[in-house]
């Protein structure tokens, strides 16, 4: 097994070009790879696919920056805006500057999985009855009605874990999971973003979540960011 | 409101109803919104574990001083994990409420239907809206709580004979706690189960927008 290459986040982030899909793991303000997010920023790339589970934050400059700079052409996701107050994501919605799909959001995740399981599809009852499935595929499985989701794929995928080995493989931290282990499944680059690398074999192989063999590059970034930019003490 | 026999409870009151329905064993996801606040009412010895679906299954009450960072809820506020807690990744926390892992779900609501139908996840013209977890945890949980004030900010009652905002999940509700009354659907019926102290059955009634059937024993509740 060969190591992966431990790069800065405007190295990792220099070969995705303009209209790439881009799934981007954080859950609330947990497991966001901010470091990627702020040099995918920084390298100015337009017309991307946005894949992550919120419209972005209006308290933390989580990938919310990407839509502020316009560099987002479309949005998928589960939770666009709060029901509750408007957030930037709203006004550039009606004013058809950003396309938004919003599903349920374990459908998010389970099309996610299937994405990079090379599963074709999952049948799910969420959302039967709503605004949600119309339009959608209804199959009968046993007398109760299914909706056909289709696996979710990107281009590249911008994840945030705790602890990478010099191979590559990842651990999580508590809620900074989330939807992170499975986007490192479905996308053809995946980039980690890392608090440290630790010698390979540190690892516990039994617990190991991310296997190595789904990661492409690692940037040490984390924490480190996340206190250089004030989301964390 | 003016019109009310009664002070009607506070949203902490609203939580505290709600945390004495959940039981034993039961493992619980909280919604965003004021069920968020049942988790203060849950004791360590009461034994519920609470799921959060970003994969935190046995979360606790935050720590003194709140702090890590990656301990968090659904809302970005701290959580503890509790003895015999385990994290998994979205994907296995929603495998989790659709396979029917979850004892009961407490959901806030914009509106609740007469044939127990749920809409909390957008107002039309109030833009995009979020369904995040809401349509899996209505549909999934083998028991969905609502708990929300009775009448939304204009005055207007949210339990309505049919909901005129965006549905979360259609027939899914089995008990709905308010600031004045307790319901229960039971046969697919609406039935007056509580009222406040100071309410009586007529004047809880008044302030609902669909026909409650009325439990041969209504109880008075004071919280």
């Amino acid at each position: 097994m060969s190591g992966k290459p431990v790069l800065t986040a405007a190295e990792a982030v220099a070969d995705i070009g303009d209209g790439a899909s881009i799934m981007v793991g954080g859950f609330a303000a947990a497991g966001i790879p901010y470091g990627l997010i702020h040099a995918l920023r920084d390298r100015g790339v337009r017309d991307l696919t946005l894949i992550t589970n919120s419209g972005g934050s209006d308290r933390r400059p989580d990938h919310v920056v990407l839509l502020e700079s316009r560099q987002v052409r479309r949005l998928v996701c589960s939770y666009a805006t709060p029901a509750t107050r408007p957030i930037p994501l709203d006004a550039m919605h009606a004013a058809g500057e950003v396309e938004v799909e919003m599903m349920p959001q374990g459908t998010f995740a389970e099309r996610i999985r299937a994405g990079g399981a090379g599963i074709g599809g999952v049948m799910l009852r969420t959302g039967i009855g709503t605004s949600y499935a119309e339009g959608r595929q209804l199959h009968d499985i046993d007398g109760v009605p299914h909706l056909l989701e289709p696996p979710l794929h990107a281009d590249v995928a911008l994840i945030r874990a705790h602890r990478a080995d010099e191979h590559g493989n990842l651990v999580y931290r508590f809620a900074a999971r989330n939807f992170n282990p499975e986007m490192a499944t479905a996308a053809d680059l995946v980039i980690a973003e890392v608090d440290e690398v630790v010698a390979s074999g540190s690892i516990d192989p039994e617990c190991v979540v991310t296997p190595a063999t789904y990661v492409d590059r690692l940037v040490i970034g984390g924490r480190a960011v996340e206190r250089r930019l004030g989301v964390v003490e | 409101m003016t019109g009310d026999p009664a002070p009607r409870l506070s949203r902490e009151l609203v939580a505290l109803r709600v945390a004495r329905l959940l039981q034993r064993g039961w493992t619980v996801n909280l919604g965003i919104g004021l069920p968020t606040l049942v988790a203060q009412f849950i004791g360590a010895d009461d034994e519920v574990t609470l799921h959060v679906e970003s994969g935190v299954l046995g979360a606790g009450p935050p720590g003194d001083p709140p702090g890590d960072p990656d301990l968090i809820d659904a809302q970005s506020q701290p959580i503890t994990l509790l003895p015999g807690a385990a994290i998994t990744s979205s994907a296995e926390a929603f495998a989790m409420v659709r396979g029917g892992h979850l004892d009961a779900a407490v959901l806030g609501g914009m509106q609740v239907s007469a044939n127990a139908d749920l809409a909390n996840w957008r107002r039309p013209g109030k833009g995009l809206g979020g369904i995040g977890g809401a349509m899996d945890i209505a549909q999934g949980a083998r028991r969905l709580i609502v708990a929300m004030l009775h009448s939304a900010a204009d005055g207007t009652p949210r339990l309505v004979e049919r909901c005129t905002l965006p549905l979360t999940a259609r027939s899914c509700v089995d008990t709905v706690v308010t600031d004045v009354a307790m319901i229960r659907f039971i046969s697919g019926q609406p039935v007056l189960c509580e009222v406040v102290d100071g309410w009586s059955a007529d004047a809880v009634q008044a302030v609902t927008g669909l026909q409650l059937q009325r439990a041969a024993e209504v109880v008075r509740v004071d919280i």
